[in-house]
């Protein structure tokens, strides 16, 4: 297959083409391979076959957890006699993260072919496409895609007169971080508010209406058609033998040229940000970078060194690739206020229903703003790390248990920074969150 | 019943037809967007009304209202205004863009124009990183934000300079 040739040497399997008004549609992503996959699937494969060269593939799901998805479907039991659901996370709100988006604006056919792949393994006669409510072009194209999908006989009743049916119903979140969480998003999908619940029992055992359900990340779908197309041995050249296949890296923040990056996993860190996105603003040097959303635990700039792009080395340099939303911190950066901006935001989504999290989070947020506004106390950076400390663990969710690594985090590596502003009543870098504002003088001339 | 939910009903039984049978109370999210849209804010006639045709508790209604941020029981400004003031945004300029909407509009973030006009409301990321800062008008994104550009909408918004 020349085909596979073209694809490998790139190393990229979805920003591989030209990116156009139309290159979204069905028409076009037909001439890129679109749903021979699933043709495969349907007429040459049986379901536990597809979820078999998932499993050999070594897909990890792209989520932030990186669970090797083969194995989550694999809990599903064929013939047990209860309907199966499959549901496409397309709820992106970890911040720094934006690569979904892509996804669904230029590859929304790839997402949905994944989907009804994945249902097929399952049995499903259902699927849900979750997608974020603040979302606007990514849901209008995943609206037409599955509208176009339905017209040429790709969903709906007797799927390519194969005998295999599915309907999809994308269904529009209304503001809300924490239904990111998968058993957040399927109580968001009953009709609920979104809170998370404990496991055990799985939701590959009860999920949906407490029916066994399979949450897969966008990025994991997309995925799952390469995979059939390649073959599990060809797609597993790609990457690290434990990180098969590629990353979707969104990066933004203090980097000269921000956006959305495939790079195969194993790639040189210090390449990707000095090369590929340019370096930092303004040939400022990198102070530390949060490499997977605000979630992981920030690295500087000394730690990625020699780093590899792959969890293992995420992992091994003490940090997590998580969701692959990357941002970059120049120096004279003040992280006080980083950590305050970041502490707002987990106060804010607190769902509410963790003692820690929901009292933790707000009592953080607020001595944060004491520091900032000039009335830290000696004992402030001990006591941040204390309600930190008190979340990891006892909350329902991972997102809770998170929620206080993101100040520790930055408190390990500047506390001097802290002790500073506490000491002195103002900050080391003038409380400086930009490298270029382009509102710092816009105000000039503005009647108050 | 009588009113707006009456009238999208004949919708949302079309809806529906993709969900699996006993899935009528997953239409309370997609519903109460819909409503909202129409109405620009959730009224009581409304929950009371989506309460009886989904057959839900009203406490779920209740609490569906309250949990999720795009939700309103007030009406908002014409133009509701919402800023990323998240970690990505506030390192390209956030701060400032909500100072420049403030002293534009004449409002703190929260608050609404007099002329009913314009709403400003800061929010958590809305994963549009790269092009930071930026806004949602509406439904839409507006990215890579400067004075000139934001100048240029507001103007574009209201039909004159503000």
């Amino acid at each position: 297959m020349s085909i596979v040739a073209t694809e490998l040497s790139g190393t990229k399997f979805f920003m591989n083409f030209p990116v156009t008004d139309t290159s979204h549609t069905l028409a076009e992503y037909r001439t890129r391979f679109g749903y021979q996959a699933l043709e495969k699937a349907l007429r040459e494969m049986s379901p536990t076959d597809v979820t078999k060269e998932v499993a050999a593939a070594g897909l990890l799901g792209h989520g932030g957890a990186a669970f090797p998805a083969g194995r989550k479907w694999g809990v599903v039991k064929l013939g047990d006699g209860e309907p199966h659901y499959v549901c496409m996370n397309a709820d992106e709100g970890e911040p720094g993260t934006f690569k979904d988006r892509w996804l669904m604006e230029c590859v929304p056919h790839m997402a949905l072919e994944g989907l009804i792949i994945g249902s097929y393994a399952l049995q499903g006669r259902h699927a849900f496409i979750y997608i974020r409510g603040e979302f606007d072009l990514a849901y209008r194209r995943m609206a037409e895609a599955i509208e176009e999908a339905y017209a040429a006989g790709l969903l709906g009743e007797n799927i390519l007169g194969t005998g295999y049916s599915l309907d999809v119903v994308l269904y529009r979140g209304a503001g809300s971080y924490v239904c990111g969480e998968a058993s957040a998003m399927l109580a968001s999908l009953e009709g609920k508010k979104g809170w998370p619940r404990n496991r055990p029992p799985r939701l590959t055992v009860k999920g949906l209406y407490q029916k066994p359900t399979v949450v897969n990340n966008v990025e994991t779908l997309v995925n799952v058609p390469v995979i059939l197309r390649l073959g599990a041995v060809e797609f597993k050249k790609v990457g690290t033998p434990k990180s098969p296949g590629t990353q979707m890296i969104s990066i933004s923040g203090h980097i000269a040229k921000p956006g959305v990056y495939e790079v195969e996993y194993g790639y040189l860190w210090t390449k990707f940000i000095y090369e590929d996105c340019g370096g930092i603003q303004n040939g400022k040097a990198l102070k530390c970078i949060i490499p997977g959303g605000v979630s992981t635990k920030i690295l500087n700039a000394s730690e990625i060194e020699g780093v590899t792009l792959d969890h293992n080395s995420a992992v091994a340099a003490g940090s997590q690739l998580g969701s692959g939303g990357m941002i970059a911190v120049a120096e004279g950066t003040c992280m006080v206020r980083l950590a305050q901006v970041i502490q707002r935001f987990y106060h804010h989504e607190s769902c509410g229903q963790c003692t820690p999290c929901r009292e933790g989070m707000g009592w953080m947020e607020r001595i944060l703003n004491r520091i900032v506004a000039g009335g830290g106390r000696p004992e402030d950076i001990d006591r941040l790390y204390q309600i930190s400390q008190a979340n990891d663990g006892t909350t329902i969710c991972s997102l809770g248990d998170s929620a206080g690594y993101a100040c520790s985090a930055i408190m390990d590596h500047y506390r001097e920074e802290f002790e500073y502003y506490i000491t002195n009543g103002r900050s080391m870098y003038d409380g400086n969150l930009t490298v270029e504002d382009p509102f710092a003088s816009a105000l000039v001339g503005v009647a108050s | 019943m009588t009113g707006l939910v009456q009238r999208l009903i004949p919708e949302f039984e079309v809806w529906k037809r993709r969900y699996p049978a006993g899935f009528e109370g997953s239409l309370s999210i997609p519903a109460l967007r819909r409503i909202q849209e129409e109405r620009g804010y959730i009224a009581d006639e409304d929950i009371a009304d989506l309460t009886a045709y989904l057959g839900v508790p009203r406490t779920q209604i209740d609490e569906v209202v309250a949990f999720y941020t795009q939700f309103t029981r007030k009406p908002l400004g014409t133009h509701h205004i919402q800023v990323c003031h998240n970690v990505s945004c506030s390192m390209r300029g956030a701060e400032g863009l909500v100072k420049h909407l403030s002293a534009r509009l004449g409002i703190k973030p929260g608050e609404t124009t007099t002329d009913g006009q314009f709403t400003l409301t800061t929010v958590e990321c809305l994963a549009s990183c790269g092009t930071a800062p930026m806004m949602m008008v509406g439904d839409a994104f507006f990215e890579n934000l400067t004075p000139a550009s934001v100048d240029a909408l507001l103007t574009e918004l209201t039909g004159s300079a503000l």
